[in-house]
């Protein structure tokens, strides 16, 4: 029973691990991705092409290959991070690509006719993006931000590959030791199930609440 | 450069092309700044090394990372040709006109588009086998990345078949053709060439899901990799080739993917009377559901 109750606490730590990477890492992407965004569609040529470089290299590698790169092969170069921290930096790195991607493919859904009034009305590049382009783009950028929260919470569970003891690395730790394993990984699968179904939920109801009525 | 990005700002004015000027000039000073950092730290660190490097340009390594390569292909390729009828059955299926088709395709869908990959490679490596049920170690790895990938590629068909108009199917029906025989001749045929951008861009995820099998221990591209380092120590070297190797594979299919997708924008035959505008919204709903690839 003891045995029972010690897994118990390591599974709460594990599932605490794994939020915290998603989130910290969904952060860190999303103000990364901004940037990145906002590099693409500048006028500043450099800029656009560091960050259409940045987001066809981070979109066709893969996030295992970059989790390798950066936790065995940093310190072979002289930069150490603790594991966590690694793992969450990959994370955001990783995903700020797509989040740029999904802020950029929103901001091409508004119409151009809404942009080109917006500088008919004498409005600068900042102050047509703040006030007239981004309010619109928001309401079509909610869905994939969405997916790309689901996309950080799934990813967060390659760093049990690299040795975290996320969710997933708690449940592969006391399958080595517990024929009850496999019920475990079973549990597991549903708490991840219900976070991104429930994510999706609410960004359904989210995006239908600022739905422009046109 | 999109319309829309365009319009943003006007042509530079003098005082603006100064500063574009300025900022220009900053950033690449600021890249090459960045690069130069990066080979120093590879330098200090004796990466540099040049035998550490000349490796990759010999036949046994060579030949060795073209083995995992030619396993990485083979697993995207077997998993390619059983998910992508899985995900079209499955689409029908949640379009099914029988409620408790419908639900179960429904629940299953949305069961494996949510849960790890990496999850169901250790049920089959660490779980099934402790309960007596063993498959070779492909399957092992193979057999998730079918089971979460048919669920994706099922969103993508019900997406292409909820593009089309309502008419083709009702036209079909007029024309006394019934429902199943609708579907395999009219509706299929057209909803499939719709999403064939995006079932490229899936078979770009199928290559990611691949490198799992560095957990399921398969010798895989990024699993040979780890026992060439474990062989020569030089573990930065080998990914970051392994990485280079990806990233063109997958920026070549994305290349595939768009001009497809371009080419569907201009073929207004693709769909008639529906226009690029539908295509191009399918194209985007379809996105929005492979983002997910890790």
């Amino acid at each position: 029973m003891s045995t029972l109750a010690s897994y118990f606490g390591q599974i709460m730590v594990g599932l605490g691990t794994a939020l915290s990477l998603t989130v910290i890492g969904f952060a860190g992407a999303l103000v990364l991705g901004t940037i990145l965004a906002v590099f693409r569609i500048g006028p500043i040529t450099p800029l656009r092409l560091v960050g259409t470089v940045y987001v066809e290299v981070l979109r066709n590698i893969p996030l295992l290959c970059l989790l390798i790169l950066f936790v065995f092969g940093l310190p072979d170069i002289g930069i150490v991070f603790d594991l966590y921290t690694t793992v969450a930096i990959c994370l955001a790195l990783f995903n700020a690509a797509f989040v740029c991607e999904a802020i950029r493919t929103g901001i091409n859904t508004v119409p151009v006719g809404q942009a080109e009034a917006a500088r008919a009305l004498g409005l600068t590049f900042t102050q047509s993006l703040r006030t007239v382009v981004l309010p619109q783009a928001f309401q079509s950028m909610i869905q994939p931000l969405v997916n790309v929260f689901i996309g950080v919470l799934l990813g967060s569970s390659l760093a049990s590959a690299v040795g975290v003891m996320d969710l997933l690395g708690v449940a592969q730790f006391i399958n080595l030791h517990q024929a009850w394993g496999i019920g475990l990984f079973a549990a597991a699968a549903a708490v991840y199930a219900s976070i991104a179904l429930g994510m999706g939920f609410l960004g359904g109801r989210l995006e239908r609440k600022v739905a422009i009525s046109r | 450069m999109s319309s829309a990005n365009r319009v943003l700002f006007d042509a530079p004015g003098p005082r603006a092309r100064r500063r574009i000027a300025v900022i220009s000039v900053v950033t690449v000073i600021l890249i090459v700044a960045a690069i130069g950092w990066a080979i120093e730290l590879f330098a200090r660190s004796g990466q540099l090394d040049p035998n550490s490097w000349v490796e990759f340009t010999e036949w046994p390594y060579v030949r060795f990372l073209l083995n995992g390569l030619l396993q990485t292909l083979l697993c995207t390729v077997v998993s390619a040709a059983v998910a992508i009828p899985a995900g079209v059955l499955l689409a029908l299926g949640r379009l099914s006109r029988n409620g408790l088709i419908r639900r179960l395709s429904g629940a299953y869908v949305e069961f494996f588009r949510s849960i790890p990959l990496l999850l169901l490679v250790y049920v089959f490596v660490g779980g099934l086998p402790a309960i007596g049920i063993n498959v070779p170690v492909f399957w092992k790895l193979v057999i998730p990345i079918i089971a979460c990938s048919s669920a994706v590629l099922a969103e993508i068909f019900r997406a292409g078949i909820r593009a089309l108009p309502r008419g083709q199917l009702e036209a079909a029906s007029a024309l006394g053709l019934t429902r199943s025989q609708a579907m395999r001749k009219v509706v299929l045929p057209q909803a499939i060439r719709l999403v064939i951008p995006s079932l490229v861009t899936q078979i770009i995820s199928l290559l990611k899901d691949s490198t799992l099998g560095y957990a399921a221990s398969y010798p895989e591209l990024m699993k040979s990799a780890e026992n060439l380092t474990a062989y020569t120590h030089d573990l930065i070297q080998t990914y970051l080739v392994v990485s280079l190797i990806y990233v063109v594979i997958n920026l070549a299919l994305s290349q595939l993917a768009r001009y497809l997708e371009e080419r569907q924008g201009r073929n207004r035959n693709v769909l008639r009377g529906a226009g690029s505008r539908r295509v191009r919204r399918v194209n985007r709903d379809v996105n929005d559901v492979v983002l997910n690839a890790q």
